[in-house]
């Protein structure tokens, strides 16, 4: 029998019990939506977290200085009085992955702007900090490099101080005070939002050149932390080498002793990130594929009761001059049908899924077309598989007992 | 009407179709050997009208079976057409039993929900013939058995004796070499039945070659020869020689309201 015809048949069988095969589908729906919707909404996930990451700047590595380790004592990051500004420009000078860096200071400080006060983190950088970070401007500019030598009182605030401090009023121009100090608000940054790699809000920040820091507020000569810009993402690895390195050497630590600095390599964290995901993406796949293999089972079952509750119309098929195969594959393809059109049920459903999971989280849909293809494939195969040993049963009837059967 | 002008002979009429040489048939029912035929030999000729009688357990049932290709005999030869049926494979069989062979069961056997049309067409669907064809040949068989009217309806939605007509009509659209009808009017009423052996006798009349079981003696009466079988072995064969004429019967009969 030619495939067109089996076809019309097989469609003709299911359509004549719709309940049974929509309920025997269910599994297969259940299964390939899962599936998807766990891939769509994984793949998301990742992305936002590889957005996020990407906010912090472009192919950013992190030196601070410490390290996870000294002498058997964890000494924390920052804690170590060795990183120095010298340090930063023989980076800038001698690391040929590295096409910028800014050294860096930290301490938090009350802002005050007439009668409104926000505590916050001040940074104490130069210039070069706003584009190893990607670092837009809202309004106004940068401070300069002149305000970094001089010391001068000129600061740049983030959107979390504007919003606490101004409002609605334009921030550029106006005087705050840090601490009893009085600054000048040069520019404020456009938002970056949360970041989850690091779990602070960016915003949140005031940075005033280092100078200024160092000198009036802090009053440690020494950096806590520097950050550079490596070439590319896949320069990274060799920038953060090239860093090490040349650390070593200026701090003159011996081949086996640990460093007193640490840098940290944004690509890094970001893989770290993305096999976190991966592995979420896995599991739940996993449990799809569970449900996926129920549903397969489900069809078997059914195809048997089908092949039972058929026997005479196998008989009659036989008697009239069907093949053992033209009898298999008439019921092969209806299970192929109706594991397929669970499939493609079941897709449309993870997509929807998906669609409607990513925006109550607010992440990016990633309907990947690759899973679409892969879930639609092992529909059949799922099909093909627990349909075969129905289907021969069916194909292996002995006629005079088919016709006989009631 | 000449026999050349009918789609259901070939050309080569008077010619054995069938012949049978010590057929043996031995089952095994549980721990019993059945020795279901014994011996059975037999020649039928193109355009034979035979009735198969016998009790039940007289091995005609398991004759037929073998006589239908959907069984095999133990020992012994059986020539459809010249053909060794014993030397052919399953698929070969299925193709004897799709083109060579009608089948007309008791229970007419159609497939529910499915159209006097479609039904009629199910063997050319296995014969792989072109679907225009197989609509014409479905159509010319539905024509021949009276049902040209009712192509479009269930099974559900015709009597006893049209749903055996769609079945007759089933079994022609191949243009098999033999109809073998198995108790054809068992399920239907003595003027159904009269009936339908007039759809045989006509059938015959053109040429086609038919073998009836029955037990019934009044529906043996319509074929040209009967054989009696009995203990696995052919007892009686012999012509009819007051042949019933189912046309004619018809018209004597009361007619019976549908």
């Amino acid at each position: 029998m030619d495939f067109l015809s089996t076809l019309q048949i097989a469609m003709r069988a299911l359509l004549r019990n719709k309940t049974r095969s929509i309920l025997t589908m269910l599994g297969i729906i259940i299964g390939v939506g899962a599936v998807i919707a766990m891939i769509g909404i994984g793949q998301g996930a990742d992305q936002t977290v590889q957005k996020q990451i990407a906010t912090l700047g472009s192919n950013m590595l992190f030196i601070s200085s410490g390290s996870g380790n000294s002498g058997g004592l964890r000494v924390g990051n920052g804690s170590t009085k060795t990183l120095l500004e010298p340090d930063v420009a023989a980076i800038a000078r001698e690391c040929p992955a590295v096409v910028a860096v800014a050294p860096g200071t930290q301490t938090s400080a009350q802002l005050v702007y007439e009668g409104d006060n926000w505590g916050t983190r001040v940074v104490g950088t130069t210039p070069e900090y706003f584009d190893i970070r990607t670092w837009p401007f809202q309004s106004g500019t940068s401070f300069t490099r002149d305000d970094v030598t001089n010391a001068a009182n000129v600061a740049v605030i983030g959107e979390t101080v504007r919003k606490n401090l101004f409002a609605s009023t334009e921030a550029v121009g106006k005087k705050i005070r840090i601490g009893n100090l009085p600054f000048l608000v040069v520019g404020v940054l456009v938002a970056k939002g949360q970041s989850a790699a690091l779990s602070e809000d960016q915003d949140d920040t005031i940075i005033a050149p280092l100078t200024t820091v160092q000198k009036k507020m802090t009053g440690q000569p020494w950096l806590r932390f520097a950050m550079a810009s490596a070439r590319s993402r896949s320069s990274s690895y060799a920038a953060q080498q090239q860093i090490q390195a040349l650390l070593r050497d200026r701090h003159r630590i011996r081949p086996g002793q640990t460093d007193d600095f640490t840098v940290r390599n944004l690509a890094d964290i970001a893989d770290v990130a993305s096999e976190a995901s991966k592995v979420m993406t896995v599991l739940l796949g996993s449990i799809g594929g569970v449900s996926l293999f129920v549903g397969g089972l489900g069809i078997m079952n059914i195809m048997l009761v089908s092949v039972t509750e058929r026997t005479r119309e196998i008989g009659i098929r036989i008697a009239i001059g069907a093949t053992e195969g033209d009898v298999q594959r008439q019921f092969l393809i209806e299970a192929i049908a109706i594991s397929l059109l669970g499939g493609v049920i079941g897709i449309l459903t993870g997509v929807g899924a998906s669609f409607i999971i990513s925006s109550t989280a607010g992440w990016p849909v990633a309907v990947s077309t690759t899973a679409i293809l892969i879930a639609a494939l092992v529909s059949i195969a799922i099909g093909v598989f627990f349909g075969f040993y129905p289907a021969q049963k069916a194909a292996r009837l002995d006629p005079i007992e088919a016709l006989r059967y009631e | 009407m000449a026999p050349s002008e009918s789609p259901l002979t070939g050309p080569d009429q008077g010619e054995n179709v069938l012949h049978v040489e010590e057929l043996h048939k031995y089952y095994q029912m549980g721990e019993n050997k059945v020795h279901a035929l014994r011996g059975v030999n037999l020649e039928i000729k193109r355009g034979e009208f035979v009735a198969i009688m016998g009790a039940s357990g007289s091995g005609k049932s398991t004759f037929m079976n073998i006589l239908g290709c959907l069984d095999k005999p133990s020992s012994g030869r059986y020539l459809l057409e010249g053909t060794d049926v014993a030397k052919l494979d399953k698929i070969q069989l299925a193709g004897i039993r799709n083109r060579k062979i009608g089948f007309v069961f008791q229970g007419f056997n159609l497939l529910s929900r499915t159209t006097a049309l479609e039904n009629t067409e199910l063997p050319t669907l296995y014969a792989r013939i072109a679907k225009e064809e197989r609509r014409e040949r479905a159509l010319e068989s539905l024509r021949l058995v009276g049902l040209a009217e009712r192509t479009d309806h269930f099974p559900s939605q015709l009597s006893g004796g049209q749903q055996q007509r769609v079945a007759i009509a089933r079994a022609l659209v191949n243009r098999p070499s033999i109809l073998l009808a198995d108790e054809p009017t068992g399920n239907l009423d003595s003027h159904t039945s009269v009936e339908v052996m007039e759809i045989f006798q006509t059938l015959n009349d053109k040429g086609l070659t038919i073998i009836l079981v029955t037990h019934e003696a009044d529906i043996a009466r319509f074929a040209r020869r009967s054989i009696v079988f009995r203990d696995g072995t052919i007892r009686r064969d012999e012509i009819i020689s007051n042949r019933a004429v189912a046309a004619e019967m018809i018209k004597t009969m009361p007619a019976l309201e549908d």
